[in-house]
C-alpha cells in the first residue's frame, strides 16, 4: 500500500491529492521528488491534499516540513488540505499545526494563495 | 473509550507472539499487521491500536535504519506479551545503541523545522512506558508498555499519562 499522488493545476495552484502511506522510504522519496519537480517548473503555490493519507510516520512528518521549507525558500507557499484526525493529532503534538496553513475547503484554500501573494 | 477486554489469561502467564526478520523496511508493514492483530486480541480499541502501531512502527524504523544501518545481514527481533494488565512490546536490533536521554527535543523552537528527530518523541507520546537497554556487543532492546486500564483510570479521576503528554506538548 504505497503512496499515490494526482497532481492538478487550478488557478496557478498546484494541488497534490496524496493517498496511501507517507513513510520512510518510497512515500517520502516520492513526495520529495514531486515537490522538486513542481518547483523546477516554477510552480511555487502548492496545496497538499492529505485527505486520503492512511498513514504518516515521523519521517513523513519530516518530509512535510522539508517540503514546506523547500517551497518557502523558493518564495512560494505550501499549504495543507483535508487533514485526517490522525494527521491533525500528529501535527498538533509535534507543534507543527501552527506552522502550516491548514484548510478543509479546497476553493477557500486556493483563493488563500492569491490573498497572501 | 472503554476497553473491551479480551479473554486473556489473567494469571502471570503472558500470551506471547514473537517474530524475527532481516533489516529491510518492507517487513515493517508485515510487522504492523501483526501489531494490529495482537492489539485486537488484547482488546484495544482502534484509537489506542493506532497509537501502539505507530510506536512500534517508529521503534522498528529505529532498529532497522539507525540500529542495524539497513544491513540485511542484521536482524530485528519483535516480541509481544499480553499480560493481565498490559501489553509489552520489545524490539531488539544488533546496532550500537543510543541514549534516549540525549535525544534532542523536537519541540524546541530551534528544532521545530528539523526534518528528523521526532521518532522517539512519538513513541513516548503513544505508550505508557518506554525503556531502552543497550547490551554491549549484542545490540539494543527497547520495551514499550501499554496498560489496559489507563482510559478507565481517567474516568475514575486517576492519573492518565497519555493525557498529560498531549496537554504538555500541544
Amino acid at each position: 500500500m504505497s503512496m499515490k499522488t494526482i497532481v492538478r493545476l487550478v488557478d496557478s495552484v498546484t494541488i497534490m491529492d496524496v493517498s496511501g502511506r507517507i513513510t520512510l522510504g518510497e512515500g517520502c522519496t516520492q513526495l520529495r521528488e514531486l515537490i522538486r519537480e513542481q518547483l523546477s517548473k516554477g510552480n511555487k503555490n502548492v496545496l497538499l491534499n492529505l485527505g486520503d493519507v492512511s498513514y504518516i510516520d515521523s519521517s513523513g512528518i519530516g518530509e512535510l516540513v522539508s517540503s514546506y521549507t523547500a517551497v518557502s525558500n523558493q518564495g512560494g507557499s505550501l499549504k495543507l488540505l483535508n487533514l485526517t484526525k490522525k494527521v491533525q493529532d500528529l501535527l498538533q503534538i509535534t507543534k507543527l499545526y501552527t506552522i502550516f496553513d491548514v484548510h478543509d475547503d479546497e476553493a477557500k484554500a486556493i483563493s488563500s494563495f492569491s490573498a497572501s501573494a | 473509550m472503554g476497553l473491551a477486554r479480551a479473554p486473556v489469561d489473567m494469571t502471570n502467564e503472558a500470551s506471547t507472539v514473537e517474530m524475527t526478520f532481516e533489516s529491510n523496511l518492507k517487513y515493517v508493514e508485515v510487522a504492523e499487521d501483526v501489531v494490529r492483530r495482537v492489539c485486537t486480541t488484547a482488546g484495544f480499541e482502534e484509537e489506542e491500536e493506532q497509537k501502539i502501531e505507530m510506536a512500534v512502527h517508529e521503534s522498528l524504523i529505529n532498529a532497522i535504519w539507525h540500529g542495524n544501518k539497513n544491513d540485511p545481514a542484521k536482524q530485528v527481533w519483535l516480541k509481544f506479551q499480553i499480560f493481565g494488565d498490559r501489553l509489552e512490546i520489545r524490539v531488539r536490533d544488533q546496532g550500537n545503541g543510543f541514549d534516549p536521554d540525549h535525544v534532542p527535543d523536537p519541540l524546541a523552537e530551534s528544532n521545530l523545522l528539523k526534518v528528523s528527530g521526532r521518532g522517539i518523541f512519538l513513541i513516548r507520546a503513544f505508550v505508557d512506558e518506554f525503556r531502552v537497554k543497550n547490551v554491549a556487543g549484542a545490540g539494543t532492546e527497547v520495551t514499550l508498555v501499554k496498560r489496559f486500564n489507563r482510559t478507565m483510570k481517567s474516568h475514575e479521576g486517576g492519573t492518565d499519562r497519555e493525557h498529560e503528554d498531549y496537554s504538555t506538548s500541544s
